[in-house]
């Protein structure tokens, strides 16, 4: 059997296939992050709650209204963006001429709120969401045997990423969208209503964590802390990407998940901090990050 | 007049006496307070069966208390997050025993919490009585004269679960461990458990904690094709293993063993990925009248029913408040020497008492979690295996390491 540094390549495989799924999340999670601050320069600290109100969105629709996980995969982030709207409209609408400092106090307020509402409502154990009948079972790769729902969420995952980079890098809208950062006064004079696209991209940022917390459900506990244990490490990807790279956040949430698979593998204490040590390098050889332009 | 003057004498002098004995009572309960600190995790991983839950118990017990014996002192609690972290923990009771003048704190749920708190309790010359902590190294190495462990340990829960694992026939063992002093303790006392009985340790491996997904070392214990995998976590990370060992097939081919898992763990999974485990537990509500009542209780406060930490915690505190009715002190020396001198028996605790090292013996459970098909009301989940004697079920003071232990 060939083995590398002692471990065997069929079982390097397979963890590298589990650094795939968990870089998926990070991927999905961090694009939301960097497009909401690519838009509005927001710090949207709130990300992580969003992602957990995500998953009790699922939770809530199969218990009380008997909605099962393709439905909740629709209709919990349309509830997730409104959420997102309205938190635009009447909170972050008054900050976008300060300090970005005062949007980050904002946001990590609301994620406290929310957070202790929901801990103090199902405590933090959590609740059990199964994994749906069609994508139960595992599938023989023949280097590992996979749950079907793990490739099915980074096939999903891989879809919305490069969706997302495409209609924001190669369409009008998205030109429109990058006009209206880049020069939001100029944008409006030429008579696109920027206002509406920056609450709309706010909305869709705050969708794709509701999104992702719906392809979290059935894999972890529906947990009230699901999303403060995410949030450190995803803004980590962010900024080693490059903050508000869209390609950045893809690329390097899917690249420190698998090197995250790896320090499992050969180090495993290492593992929660891996992620940070590569944060801090790349900050000091680039400080904008990997894909980010330097200002 | 001789006789008058005698009466007038001994009036006078029973007079004195009366009043230097009321002064004397007056001083030993300073202030006339016996102020409780509750310190625990409020929001963390263990907050559901510790946290707010035993808050409302030390409530209960404080109530309860002074119904049942109307005492001259005032009692009053005050309670806080420790966060599962040292440094927060030895700074909270480091002020509440000089500022707020606590006299005594309960739960800390996590080993280094409980750890640094009895650390800063032995400086100050105050009592600690830990209900949620269970690293074996509290009455060993770590011990001291003013700190009790109350509710369990890691060698009970360990070698009670490992023991009973490898008489079913689990002889091949794999740990997937928490990376912190209660993991790495639970490992230890368990794999001591295992090798006395015939088993054998094939590997183990250690995860950060908190840990979301443990798949990786899951596929680690598959691949070490270890009959049983031992669970030496706790809370969400036991949670997320039972969890993602179903998804990836890991179970049913293999067994998997909560060293430590809580009623609230069970209830959070469901029966159906945790059914046929084994657990050892110091309380379950639905054992005896006693236990229901109590339970009951609670459960009108939290509409859930308490963890064993919970239930615990309510029996140290009353324990602790009768050494204080008793001596009408709440000196440290003289209630410490109170409580280990009293037999403990109520609704939690059976044979119980508190030896020499802190640690408080009773007798413990085996339990196995039921069948979906065998649970037939809310919260209906273990049915009790054996009853392991308080002698049998913590590790024999001929094995303590604590220098308090004279052998």
């Amino acid at each position: 059997m060939i083995e590398i540094f002692g471990v065997p390549l069929m079982a390097l495989y397979s963890q590298l296939m589990l650094g795939l799924v968990n870089g998926s999340f990070y991927a999905l999670l961090s694009l939301g992050l960097a497009v909401i601050f690519g838009m509005l320069n927001i710090i949207n600290f709130a990300h992580g709650a969003l992602y957990m109100m995500g998953a009790f969105c699922a939770w809530m629709l199969l218990s009380l209204f008997n909605v099962g996980y393709f439905g909740a995969l629709i209709i919990a982030p349309i509830i997730l963006g409104l959420i997102g709207i309205l938190i635009e409209r009447f909170l972050l609408k008054w900050l976008y001429q300060v300090d970005h400092l005062y949007g980050l106090l904002l946001t990590f307020g609301l994620a406290l709120i929310f957070e202790g509402y929901f801990r103090s409502k199902f405590g933090v154990s959590g609740e059990t969401y199964d994994v749906p009948d069609l994508l139960d079972g595992p599938v023989n790769l023949g280097f590992m045997v996979i749950p079907k729902y793990r490739l099915w969420v980074i096939f999903l995952s891989l879809v919305v990423c490069l969706l997302t980079w495409f209609v924001i890098e190669k369409t009008r809208l998205g030109s429109y969208l990058r006009a209206a950062t880049e020069n939001p006064k100029l944008t409006q004079a030429f008579g696109i209503n920027v206002p509406l696209m920056v609450m709309l991209t706010y909305g869709f940022g705050v969708a794709l964590a509701g999104l992702a917390g719906v392809m979290a459900a059935p894999i972890y506990q529906v947990s009230p802390l699901m999303g403060s244990h995410l949030i450190i490490i995803v803004f980590a990807v962010v900024v080693i990407g490059g903050m508000g790279s869209i390609m950045g956040a893809i690329v390097s949430g899917l690249g420190l998940g698998i090197v995250e698979g790896l320090t499992k593998v050969f180090y495993p204490p290492l593992s929660s901090t891996v992620v940070f040590i590569i944060m801090a390098l790349v900050l000091i050889v680039r400080p904008a990050g990997l894909f980010g332009r330097e200002k | 007049m001789m006789l008058k003057n005698n009466k007038l004498r001994s009036v006078c002098l029973a007079s004195l006496l009366a009043l230097g004995i009321q002064q004397g009572a007056q001083a030993q309960i300073s202030d006339n307070v016996v102020k409780i600190g509750v310190l625990t995790d409020m929001s963390g991983p263990y907050s559901d069966f510790s946290g707010k839950g035993s808050v409302t118990a030390t409530q209960m017990a404080i109530s309860d208390f002074e119904k049942k014996y109307h005492p001259k002192f005032k009692i009053e609690m005050i309670s806080a997050d420790h966060q599962d972290k040292a440094d927060i923990t030895s700074d909270k009771a480091r002020q509440w025993f000089d500022r707020e003048h606590v006299d005594m704190i309960t739960d800390l749920v996590s080993s280094t919490a409980g750890l640094s708190a009895m650390k800063v309790a032995k400086e100050k010359n105050k009592i600690v009585i830990i209900t949620g902590a269970g690293s074996s190294k509290i009455t060993n190495a770590g011990c001291n004269d003013v700190t009790v462990l109350y509710v369990y340990d890691t060698y009970a829960t360990g070698q009670g679960t490992a023991k009973a694992v490898v008489k079913q026939g689990g002889k091949t063992w794999f740990f997937l461990t928490a990376d912190y002093v209660f993991g790495h303790s639970l490992e230890t006392d368990a794999t001591k458990a295992i090798k006395l009985a015939g088993g054998q340790v094939l590997g183990s491996v250690s995860h950060p904690f908190p840990s979301r997904d443990l798949s990786s070392y899951l596929l680690k214990a598959q691949a070490s094709g270890a009959q049983v995998i031992g669970l030496a976590n706790a809370g969400d990370d036991t949670i997320n293993s039972i969890k993602q060992a179903a998804e990836f097939g890991v179970t049913p081919k293999q067994h998997l063993a909560a060293l430590l898992i809580f009623i609230s763990d069970v209830h959070s999974v469901g029966l159906k990925q945790t059914q046929g485990m084994y657990l050892t537990t110091g309380f379950y509500w639905d054992r005896t009248p006693e236990t229901r009542a109590f339970s009951k209780r609670y459960f009108n406060v939290m509409q859930k029913m308490p963890s064993m930490n919970q239930a615990g915690v309510y029996s140290a505190v009353m324990h602790y408040l009768e050494a204080v009715q008793a001596t009408g002190s709440d000196d440290t020396k003289t209630v410490m020497t109170e409580m280990k001198k009293t037999p403990i028996n109520d609704f939690y605790a059976h044979n119980g008492h508190i030896r020499e090292d802190g640690r408080m013996v009773y007798d413990m459970y085996l339990a196995q979690v039921k069948k979906p098909s065998e649970s037939k009301y809310p919260w209906d989940y273990y049915q009790i295996l054996a009853t392991i004697p308080a002698e049998e079920a913590f590790q024999p003071l001929s094995e303590s390491t604590c220098p308090l232990v004279k052998k």
